[in-house]
């Protein structure tokens, strides 16, 4: 090259390289930090590139419906709108509460709470701020979706239950899950599961598969595209042995009184109706309870939320003579035996009465009976002598082979024991031995025994259906695990049915409920919640709440029955009240199976 | 001048990066309010072929002459810029020009690079610490007036000129060392005077995991960027974090980080080398140039150059904090291309002027 440069004016060469170097070094480091990042820690960056831009939305599955034993729908599902809040989203989602919880009209603080709720659970998993969202709240969330990307609305399938808390106690309701089984991991914040009832006992089967959508969103949270998508598996429906008509007919009977009501079937223990007063409104639960509404709920003392059916435990009263008479006729000690009541039986010194003694008008004795005519007239006396002369261990023995103090197996969940009072139970409970005076009670179902309505329900459909006592049961094709059977004699079936025929007839304590061409039966029930002397110490309003539980359990037809009801009156002073309610279910269940097939 | 007098071998390596730099503008906006910014950008690149042609027919000689009056132009426009702009044009960095803003303190640049080659360019064996005060007021009454704006980046990006125009001017060491260690003790008054998000940027460069939505999210989100981009890249157009505008400003002061990851390892490789070969070619230059000064201008080039590659991309790769320095030719934005095309076109015209006497 023509270079005729004086050397002086030239560049210093060594600097020159030294300027070369420094920036080759300089590359070199980029390189590194290249190298490191694409080539060392790609799978790192790949990774966290994809949980940047890979959304993951659950879509809930909707749980099974449940229809009665006609295929009529009871429990349906209706989808609903969540608003979520995802934390991971970028943006600073805590300054953004306030706005947000005024947007969707709620009060910043509850906003907190449910935020503080889902402290523990991983950033990635939505918060639910409001259920069941208006078309006002969707707007607002679609608004602002630039400025809180970190809002997201979520379709949820929500339940919707019978209006007026219809066959509420037993279909029972939903709920989030609780904090342990949240900690355990079995079930996700958010999730549905059934808290009581039938939603509880069958949650499983009704549970479906939640589903699964992954999407891709860019950096605002707005969708982009689909994945993959697993769409939701439904839980499987729930076909119940219960009749919508005849569980109308025994809510209407029953009306606002407190108590129960059960029918079943007596030759399979299929429910065909079941109710429990007071009640509550499921779709509540469904919708978000307010807190005051459960304290209500949970304070009451007629106890609304429990399903009385299978878990009120009350004394049987006189509807315990069927046990009484079946364990004398079994045992070959009544079938012949007449007893002369003169109103009054003397056990030792002290004496007891029978219930003629008491009444208004006379005559205050009912003569010469034998054991069908004092199942018709409910004879105190004739009991208080048969029981006496058969012992306690033998009532006993009878009690509880046709299933009482123990559960019947009914598939709901929190079923109550009752109680069968023996010397055993005695000594272990109070140390003190039986007195035979006790037995006197018993007989009659005073004293220490309890029941529940399921198990009365149970044991005259066993009795008159000759001694097979299946499991009730609200699902069709429930396993038959809880039913046995106490083989009795046709003579005392023969002789138990033609005297509760007589209860619903003239003469009889519940001739009020006779039914017309309808073969029907039944034994009443008083039972004294509190004993007289007790009684008299209390006056007015406080004497009100002692007033005598009313029962009444029905067969029809009398022998072999297809239909067996046990009605607890809660206060309702005398059986035959109880009685002209459970006629009204047999009614009501005869005209249902006139109108379509029953068949299980 | 005809031509082939023109450094073909330079000009080919920077069309070649301007055009990959649009490339890549164009497929790190597809879709968003940016879209159209491409072909602004090839507006520009076209206006800075002709800028560069031009500024190669201008003879050095002159500019070099010139640069006194330039310089005091270049101060008195900056003092402008700082004066009217905040109440003119709600900025305090641009002034529009033909429907567009351009930032002033980017063409200063180059009477920066003019007048530090001037001074540093006499021909001398050493530099006394009267000449290195001179050169540092030269440079620091722009850097100041650039930092009041604020404009940090821009500021810094002087720093390296007078660097330059020191170690080449024949600076001592000692000298060079004991300026190197007053600019280390300055750093903490630096800091206390930085604004709040200069601050934040430095944080979040240093710690970019401890909050990763919020100071140190960009410094992350770019690093995600790269590294996703792995050895081959995801494919033009395919990258997530671009797509999806997790990689903020992916166009500007980030596209290394939008091309990284849609190109990977390789490509990133491909485009350090390109820079790698411009720098290499301009400082074969600057050996050819007629006069010390010439060769210092060419040098001050380098030094503007190779700071943004390396601040710029450092800064993507997280080794650099944030600091809003645009890559030479690939980051969409009129000045800096006209900026980097007019002082090319220098040494072009100081490259023909090898063969004059």
């Amino acid at each position: 090259m023509a270079q005729v440069l004086d050397r002086k004016d030239k560049l210093p060469g060594g600097r020159l390289r030294l300027v070369e170097w420094a920036i080759l070094v300089g590359f070199l480091g980029l390189v590194f930090g290249l190298w490191q990042l694409q080539i060392l820690q790609a799978a790192r960056y790949a990774a966290l590139a994809q949980q940047n831009r890979i959304r993951t939305e659950p879509i809930p599955a909707p749980r099974g419906r449940i229809y009665d034993r006609q295929g009529r729908l009871l429990v349906d599902n209706y989808p609903s709108f969540t608003a979520y809040l995802l934390r991971d989203q970028g943006g600073n989602w805590r300054a953004d509460l306030p706005a947000i919880a005024r947007g969707l009209f709620l009060a910043p603080e509850a906003v907190q709470a449910e935020i503080q709720h889902y402290r523990s659970a991983p950033v990635y998993q939505p918060i639910p701020i409001k259920q069941d969202i208006t078309a006002a709240d969707e707007a607002f969330i679609a608004a602002h979706r630039d400025q809180f990307p970190e809002l997201e609305t979520i379709m949820a399938s929500r339940r919707l239950y019978p209006k007026n808390g219809f066959a509420a106690n037993l279909i029972g309701y939903v709920g989030e899950p609780d904090e342990k089984q949240i900690a355990s991991g079995q079930l996700r914040p958010g999730a549905i599961v059934g808290k009581s009832g039938l939603e509880a006992y069958y949650n499983q089967q009704l549970t479906g598969v939640d589903g699964e959508r992954r999407v891709l969103v860019d950096a605002r949270g707005r969708v982009m595209g689909t994945l993959s998508d697993r769409p939701p598996q439904p839980g499987q429906d729930l076909h119940l042995t219960l009749d919508e008509a005849v569980q109308m007919a025994a809510e209407t009977a029953l009306g606002n009184r407190p108590g129960a009501v059960v029918a079943l079937d007596p030759r399979t223990g299929g429910v065909l109706a079941m109710v429990s007063r007071p009640t509550f409104d499921p779709n509540l639960f469904a919708q978000g309870l307010s807190a005051q509404q459960w304290s209500a709920w949970v304070n009451d003392p007629d106890r609304p939320l429990l399903n009385k059916a299978i878990q009120a435990q009350l004394a049987p009263g006189s509807v315990f003579k069927l046990v009484t008479a079946v364990a004398g006729l079994q045992q070959n000690v009544a079938e012949n035996k007449t007893v002369d009541c003169k109103g009054v039986f003397y056990y030792g010194a002290h004496a007891f009465h029978c219930w003629v003694w008491s009444r208004p008008e006379p005559p205050h004795e009912h003569g010469v009976l034998d054991i069908q005519q004092a199942i018709t007239q409910s004879c105190d006396v004739y009991f208080y002598t048969l029981g006496s002369e058969l012992g306690i261990s033998l009532i006993d023995k009878y009690a509880l082979a046709m299933g009482l103090g123990q559960r019947t197996g009914i598939d709901l969940p929190q079923e109550a024991k009752g109680l069968v009072p023996t010397p055993a139970w005695k000594e272990a409970r109070f140390h003190q031995p039986w007195y035979k005076g006790e037995t006197v009670s018993v007989a009659i179902g005073q004293g220490a025994t309890t029941v529940t309505p399921v198990q009365l329900a149970r044991l005259i459909a066993g009795i008159a259906s000759g001694g097979h006592f299946p499991r009730p049961h609200l699902a069709q094709g429930a396993p038959d695990t809880g039913g046995f059977d106490l083989p009795l004699t046709a003579a005392t079936v023969d002789t138990i049915t033609a005297g509760m025929r007589g209860v619903v007839n003239p003469g009889g304590t519940a001739a009020s409920a006779h039914l017309q061409g309808v073969d029907f039966g039944g034994k009443t029930g008083t039972a004294q919640t509190i004993s007289d002397v007790g009684l008299r110490t209390l006056a007015g309003r406080a004497r009100r709440a002692y007033v005598d539980n009313a029962w009444f359990v029905g067969v029809s037809p009398v022998r072999n029955p297809e239909i067996a009801v046990c009605v607890l009156f809660q206060r309702g002073a005398e059986g035959s009240f109880a009685a002209r309610i459970a006629a009204q279910v047999v009614q009501a269940f005869y005209r249902s199976q006139a109108a379509g097939s029953t068949a299980e | 001048m005809r031509l082939r007098d023109l450094d073909w071998w330079l000009l080919g390596v920077v069309l070649l990066i301007t055009v990959m730099g649009v490339a890549e503008i164009h497929s790190a906006t597809l879709g968003t309010r940016f879209a159209a910014v491409w072909v602004k950008q090839v507006y520009f690149a076209v206006a800075g072929l002709v800028l560069l042609v031009v500024a190669s027919q201008i003879d050095y000689k002159l500019i070099l002459e010139a640069s006194p009056w330039l310089y005091g132009v270049s101060v008195a426009g900056l003092a402008a810029v700082l004066v009217l702009g905040k109440a003119v044009f709600h900025s305090r960095r641009w002034i529009p020009v033909a429907g567009s803003h351009l930032q002033v303190s980017e063409f200063v640049k180059l009477v920066i690079i003019v007048v530090v080659a001037r001074y540093c360019g006499e021909a001398r064996l050493s530099l006394t610490w009267s000449d290195v005060g001179r050169v540092v007021a030269l440079v620091g009454l722009p850097a100041g007036l650039v930092l009041l704006e604020p404009d940090l980046g821009t500021a810094l990006t002087y720093v390296p000129i007078a660097a330059m125009g020191l170690v080449l001017g024949g600076m001592r060491w000692r000298q060079l060392g004991l300026l190197a260690l007053g600019g280390l003790l300055m750093m903490p008054l630096a800091w206390h005077e930085m604004h709040p998000y200069q601050r934040e940027r430095l944080v979040g460069f240093m710690e970019p995991q401890t909050d990763p939505l919020g100071r140190g999210y960009q410094v992350l989100q770019s690093k995600i960027a790269v590294g996703a981009g792995g050895m081959w890249g995801q494919g033009m157009a395919q990258g997530s974090q671009t797509r999806g505008e997790f990689l903020p400003v992916p166009h500007t002061d980030f596209i290394f980080a939008a091309f990284a990851e849609e190109y990977g390892f390789a490509g990133g490789l491909l485009l350090l080398g390109l820079y790698l070969l411009l720098l290499m070619r301009l400082i074969h230059n600057a050996q050819l140039a007629p006069d010390r000064s010439a060769g210092m201008v060419v040098m001050g080039v380098v030094a503007v150059l190779a700071f943004h590659v390396l601040i710029n991309v450092g800064m993507v790769v997280g080794l650099m904090p944030v600091t809003g320095i645009p890559l030479p030719l690939m980051s969409s934005g009129g000045s800096s291309l006209l900026f980097t095309f007019a002082a090319l076109g220098l040494v072009m015209n100081i490259r023909r002027a090898r063969f004059v006497n």
